[in-house]
């Protein structure tokens, strides 16, 4: 399957990806992964809130928001 | 004596199971940071009596904010932890119980939430998982006190794992992957109609909806059960006690003491909210004009907050919140304030930098005005129309937006982004409901009652030695000639500091226009928190802090005050 690199922000809702990394300090990348979302991970954005609003993903069944400046900076596989 | 500590993640049921073990009820709720400061209680271990500690959640123990930092420290004072972890949920756990067992402490696992992972098809290997992390496993559900024994007893066998060592923290991610793929299966499952619920109520438009609906639910609830109350409840039982109450007034005669415990008749009856006595307004207003209401709000806020909306509500919400300066997480000590400031005042240690609590603290005094003191605003407004309490709420509403823009600019540091966990929906237990409904109205009692006794007497013994006749004079180009208000008032606004409840009672008798009491009741609310508040206020923000929070909040007094004096009076 071919796969392109996207940032969470660019994924429309109800698309689907797979986690590839982060752009970040050790801090960031610990703060996401502690909470469930991590490198190699499936993920399926639910929802992205108008006028700079948060993103809503879902991650082994769980949800979690996130700002916008957080999902510029987790970089997602997703079917090309 | 021993220290057993709870340990975890948010919200995987510490509190719960710290209940059930020291038999000591602390507040439980279906949202990340609920308990935001440590509870101490007791509990028998085999071998002997032990001290409990509740600590706050936390991902690692490399915090990211106040209540997180409370966790990393306490950890310091195990001589066992009890790592509570989310069965549901494994993988993410295990972060932090790698962690705490890297620092070769003695532990035990609670697989917490076992129902909910059966309901789920997930299946963990106990025996392997405890093979693996080299300490007591035992599987819990802390709603029902399911395994609860279990975990006492083998606690005896707590112990400094011998197979997790410490590691990298690359490592310990892999170990994780690792223990998690060798002892857990999950079985596929469709999606439920609370997940459809959950994304409705979380998405834009629905969410908008559904959120509009609930509040306005939420609002009438406590409205009704709160009018209920009083007309089926508490009216008739004052009714009973207004002869026995005319009786002592007789039977004291005039006089200092009937002054104090009757206060004074108009036209020769006892007048429940005016007359001042410690045994007709010291009982009436907490008990037939607040407790309804109290009662009311926190049944419905328990109800919020065990199903987990509140989270749904704060991702919502975060848009606006971040205007302010704080993010969607925000409202946790908006709805807490409602109830009591003081607790409100705590919750904002859920958000990260010391801008965001601050403005939240301080948005908070400012604006929210607490439980006793809205019932008595309805009940000395109400009558003279509901059009007068609206404009009490749209100031105030007015006055939390425009303070937020202006503190956001002002305030400097840092605002980070919401980040948030929602956690599944969950059908309230009513036992769960019924206990933290009694817990906080408990509290109001234990709090509410002594405070208002104690502003009752002051207040009658200041007037009779002449001190509020002085203070009254001395404040009067303030109160009369910027606010407009009768110089009486300022020592409404003085007893607003113990008890803002009562402050709104006291200016009943000076016989005010509607106009006035809106302005007088509003700035009871901006001008300073009630000392309980303050307190805590000053504990989280530090002194500099209050200064300027404080400074905010008489200039804001000021200002809006003059400007409703305007509108609604005229110069
Ligand atoms: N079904 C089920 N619900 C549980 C169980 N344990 C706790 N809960 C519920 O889970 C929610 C969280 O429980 P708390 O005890 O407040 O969790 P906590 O870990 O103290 O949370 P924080 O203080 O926010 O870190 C509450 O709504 C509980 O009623 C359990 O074993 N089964
Ligand atoms: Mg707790």
């Amino acid at each position: 399957m071919i796969t392109m690199e996207k940032t969470l922000l660019d994924l429309e809702p109800g698309m689907q990806g797979t986690i590839a990394r982060f752009i970040g300090n050790p801090g960031f990348v610990r703060k996401l992964r502690t909470i469930g979302i991590r490198e190699g991970k499936n993920l399926t954005v639910v929802t992205r809130h108008p006028l700079g609003g948060p993103v809503v993903i879902e991650v082994d069944g769980r949800e979690v928001t996130l700002g916008r400046g957080m999902a510029v900076r987790v970089v997602v596989d997703v079917a090309a | 004596m021993k220290t057993v500590v709870l340990m975890g993640n948010p919200n995987v049921g510490k509190s719960g199971i710290f209940s059930r073990l020291t038999g000591t009820r602390v507040i439980t709720s279906n949202y990340a940071g609920t308990t935001v400061d440590v509870s101490r209680g007791k509990m028998r271990l085999p071998d002997g009596p032990a001290a409990v500690i509740d600590a706050p959640g936390t991902y690692s123990l490399t915090p990211t904010n106040p209540a997180e930092e409370v966790a990393a420290e306490i950890l310091g004072e195990a001589d066992v932890v009890v790592n509570v972890v989310d069965s549901t949920n494994l993988e993410r756990n295990l972060y932090l119980t790698l962690e705490t067992l890297e620092r070769g402490v003695p532990a035990a696992v609670a697989l917490n939430l076992w129902d909910e992972a059966g309901h789920q098809g997930i299946t963990i290997d106990v025996a392997g998982l405890e093979r693996l992390l080299g300490v007591p496993v035992v599987p819990t559900v802390g709603l029902s006190g399911q395994g609860i024994r279990e975990l006492v007893e083998r606690l005896g066998e707590a112990r400094p794992s011998a197979t997790i060592q410490p590691m990298s923290e690359e490592e310990r991610w892999v170990a994780v992957g690792r223990i998690t793929g060798e002892v857990q299966t999950i079985a596929h499952r469709h999606p439920t109609l609370a997940d459809r619920l959950s994304e409705a109520s979380i998405r834009p438009t629905s969410g908008l909806f559904i959120a509009l609906a609930v509040i306005a639910a939420a609002f009438l609830a406590v409205r009704w059960i709160g009018e209920g109350l009083i007309s089926y409840v508490f009216e008739p039982l004052f009714d009973l006690y207004t002869p026995i109450a005319m009786r002592a007034s007789d039977l004291l005669g005039p006089g200092i003491l009937h002054e104090i415990l009757i206060g004074h008749l108009i036209d020769g009856e006892i007048d429940y909210v005016q007359s001042m006595g410690l045994l007709t307004t010291g009982l009436f207003v907490p008990f037939a004009m607040i407790l309804p209401y109290i009662v009311a709000f926190y049944l419905v806020l328990s109800i919020l907050e065990d199903t987990g909306y509140l989270p749904r509500l704060a991702t919502l919400a975060d848009t606006f919140f971040h205007r302010l300066g704080m993010h969607g997480y925000g409202i946790i000590p908006v709805f807490l304030g409602f109830g009591c400031n003081v607790p409100g005042a705590l919750a904002t240690r859920v958000l990260e930098t010391k801008k965001q609590r601050f403005i939240a603290a301080t948005l908070m005094s400012l604006a929210i005005p607490c439980m006793a003191q809205i019932a008595m605003v309805f009940g000395v407004l109400g009558p003279f129309g509901l059009h007068y309490v609206v404009m009490v709420f749209v100031t105030l509403a007015l006055v939390y937006v425009g303070a937020g823009l202006i503190l956001n600019r002002v305030v400097p540091g840092e605002c980070p982004e919401i980040f948030l966990e929602i956690p599944p929906y969950r059908a309230p237990d009513l036992r769960a409901t019924a206990t933290k409904t009694w817990m906080r109205v408990r509290g109001f009692l234990g709090e509410a009652i002594p405070y208002l006794f104690l502003g009752i007497l002051l207040v009658n013994l200041l007037y009779s030695v002449g001190f509020l006749d002085l203070l009254a004079a001395a404040f009067a180009p303030v109160i009369e000639a910027w606010l407009g208000l009768p110089a009486g008032a300022a020592v409404a606004l003085l007893v607003g500091f113990l008890r803002k409840d009562l402050a709104v009672g006291m200016l009943v008798p000076l016989g005010m226009s509607p106009e006035q009491l809106v302005i007088a009741v509003t700035m009871l609310t901006i001008y300073f928190p009630c000392v309980a508040t303050f307190v805590v206020l000053l504990r989280e923000l530090g002194a500099r802090g209050m200064l300027a929070a404080a400074g905010v909040m008489v200039t804001t007094a000021l200002l809006v005050g003059g400007a409703l004096r305007v509108i609604l009076i005229g110069f």
